[in-house]
């Protein structure tokens, strides 16, 4: 399964690098005449309502999804860790100032909290990434500092503190690489929850604006014409579905790799 | 067991106070002059005025919240710029229909995972389990608003078995109603009901190998006996919590299902008052979802407490 979702990730990728080489016509290249087309030997995935090739459209909407994923996950997990790692390491009024932070941010339900900041910031790619980076902080920052609060007292962290280095040196040199194992999971786990917020927040009308391919976009724009092309509301939300199964697949992997008790009986 | 109920109650206070705090602030970041932005494009210098002396906005921003929360607290969420309704008018006409979208799904979620997660138990290791498990893993995978969209090509345009959006009435047609809600429920529902289905076999396989079940085998009870009367009890105090954990997703999710099938309720309003710079709806539509997922958890910590005596118990020592 491991092995399923990484080739599936890395496919994804590629085909989002090589976009302009493996499409079969620019996104925005209209078709007059050609509107909500059926799949064809000329438009495999059809056409949508402006007689555009919807296989190119998906090829590129590609680049949206996982640039906001990555965008997400990587600013979200700077945040998160930072602060996780400083709340568990030096505790006192600056653990409770961080937590209490999060904890207003927890009250938002789900994709709740995204939708508020786009309301405040607007719509738009990195906005969008910014609203996920935000929803996800808590998650990262309270993993770390569960685990910073179980390494505090370990042994190896009084030794160097008696050695004399610095609570700067033993966070970052010390304590934080054993933090990786279960943010590696963590992490991609939060990829899959970024792919799908994008892809919400687009259907939303929130996330990545036309005339920029993005998946959730493409769905909305589907639903007046779901009696006379369905398979505009079917091809999107299918490669959609691919690359959120292979990123849970990937994130079970990791999960049994780094779990303890399998590493502990071998 | 009025000490416990106190104590969460008590500790809820700050909760409640904070997710406040977390409204107000972000309200306040959008940019611009906060009583222009309030009062909306059209307002007039006067009824711009008005807003400003009403709620304070040349004061501090504590000095502000103070009261923009005095008046929350008396109900006057203020005057949509849309519908020029007061928002509490406005709000009574859509929570309801969230609430009710909400409740079906979670109705749902237990009427799958309850007895697909028993069967996977039970059954172990076997092709039912294998096919129960693939399924939860496609399911909480799959975009849930997808899959709404499917049920739209599917159901109603391809079958015409049910309404492709829209809410109806129950007072006048319990059965078209019915039909209304059961797509945008069961959308709604797929995905908790896939991760509490996991929970649910994982918890049962757990019981099913406690000494107190293999008691009662021993005693010769059917194994549809122990099942129902002895293990699932316990196999269930779990999946309480995880479940209010779970409508904090489904209110999440509800926003964008409402999105799909045109239903009616508190997420489309927001999503129609962030469109046309509606703000205190917005507002207002936000703090009523975070302080229903507030309620929610309090609740599913209380009932807790209430089934597992060892919280309770547990919690006292503590203190």
């Amino acid at each position: 399964m491991g092995l399923f979702g990484m080739t599936v990730v890395l496919l994804f990728i590629g085909i989002a690098l090589a976009a302009p080489l493996l499409a079969p016509y620019s996104p925005s290249e209209q078709f007059n005449g050609a509107e909500l087309r059926p799949p064809s030997s000329t438009h495999l995935f059809g056409t949508d309502q402006l007689g555009r090739d919807l296989l190119s459209r998906i090829i590129f909407g590609t680049r949206a999804s996982l640039t906001v994923g990555v965008l997400a996950v990587s600013m979200g997990a700077t945040v998160g860790v930072l602060t996780g790692l400083l709340a568990g390491y030096l505790g006192g009024w600056i653990d409770a100032l961080i937590m209490r932070t999060y904890d207003a941010l927890l009250a938002f339900p789900g994709v709740l909290l995204a939708i508020a900041i786009v309301a405040v910031t607007g719509p738009g790619i990195l906005n969008v990434a910014v609203a996920i980076a935000i929803a996800q902080m808590p998650a990262d920052a309270r993993l770390t500092r569960a685990i910073v609060l179980s390494q505090r007292e370990r042994d190896y962290v009084l030794a160097a503190r008696s050695l004399g280095a610095s609570r700067g040196r033993i966070m970052a040199r010390h304590v934080l690489p054993n933090t990786v194992p279960p943010l590696l999971v963590q992490l991609s786990l939060a990829m899959g929850v970024a792919v799908l917020a994008e892809a919400a927040l687009s259907y939303l009308g929130l996330g990545t604006q036309p005339p920029t391919p993005s998946w959730g976009g493409m769905l909305s724009d589907s639903r007046p014409f779901l009696r006379q092309a369905a398979w505009y509301g079917i091809w999107p939300g299918v490669v959609l579905a691919l690359l959120l199964i292979a990123l849970n697949c990937l994130a079970d992997a990791l999960r049994h790799a780094f779990d303890p008790r399998r590493i502990n009986v071998r | 067991m009025l000490s416990f109920i106190l104590q969460r109650l008590v500790q809820a206070v700050p909760v409640v106070l904070l997710s406040t705090v977390a409204v107000f602030t972000l309200m306040r970041l959008i940019p611009g002059d906060p009583a222009q932005i309030l009062a909306g494009p059209d307002a007039t210098p006067e009824s711009i005025a008005a807003i400003r002396t009403d709620m304070g906005l040349d004061q501090p921003l504590p000095v502000q919240y103070v009261f923009w929360l005095s008046h929350v607290a008396q109900g006057d969420l203020g005057k949509s710029v849309l519908s020029k309704m007061p928002v509490a008018t406005v709000m009574a006409q859509r929570i309801p229909a969230t609430l009710e979208l909400a409740l079906a799904a979670v109705v749902l979620t237990l009427l799958i995972a309850v007895p697909t997660g028993i069967i996977a138990a039970v059954r172990t290791d076997g092709i039912v389990d294998w096919l129960i498990t693939s399924l939860n893993g496609v399911a909480i995978a799959v975009p849930g608003f997808w899959l709404g969209i499917l049920g739209i090509i599917v159901f109603a345009l391809v079958l015409g078995w049910l309404p492709p959006g829209g809410r109806g009435d129950w007072g006048r047609d319990p059965v078209q109603e019915f039909k209304f809600l059961l797509m945008p429920a069961f959308t709604l529902a797929i995905g908790s009901a896939a991760s509490l289905s996991r929970l649910v076999k994982s918890s049962m396989i757990e019981v099913l190998y406690d000494d107190y079940v293999r008691t009662a085998r021993a005693k010769g009870l059917s194994e549809q006996l122990v099942i129902v009367r002895h293990a699932l009890r316990n196999a269930l105090v779990p999946v309480i919590t995880v479940m209010g954990l779970q409508f904090g997703r489904l209110l999440g999710g509800a926003v964008i299902t409402e999105s799909v099938f045109a239903w009616p309720g508190l997420g489309r309003l927001i999503l129609d008052a962030i469109g046309n710079r509606d703000y205190l709806v917005v507002q207002a539509a936000l703090l009523a979802l975070v302080l229903i997922y507030i309620t929610v958890n309090l609740l599913t910590d209380l009932a807790y407490g209430l089934i597992d005596p060892r919280i309770r118990v547990g919690q006292a020592a503590a203190n």
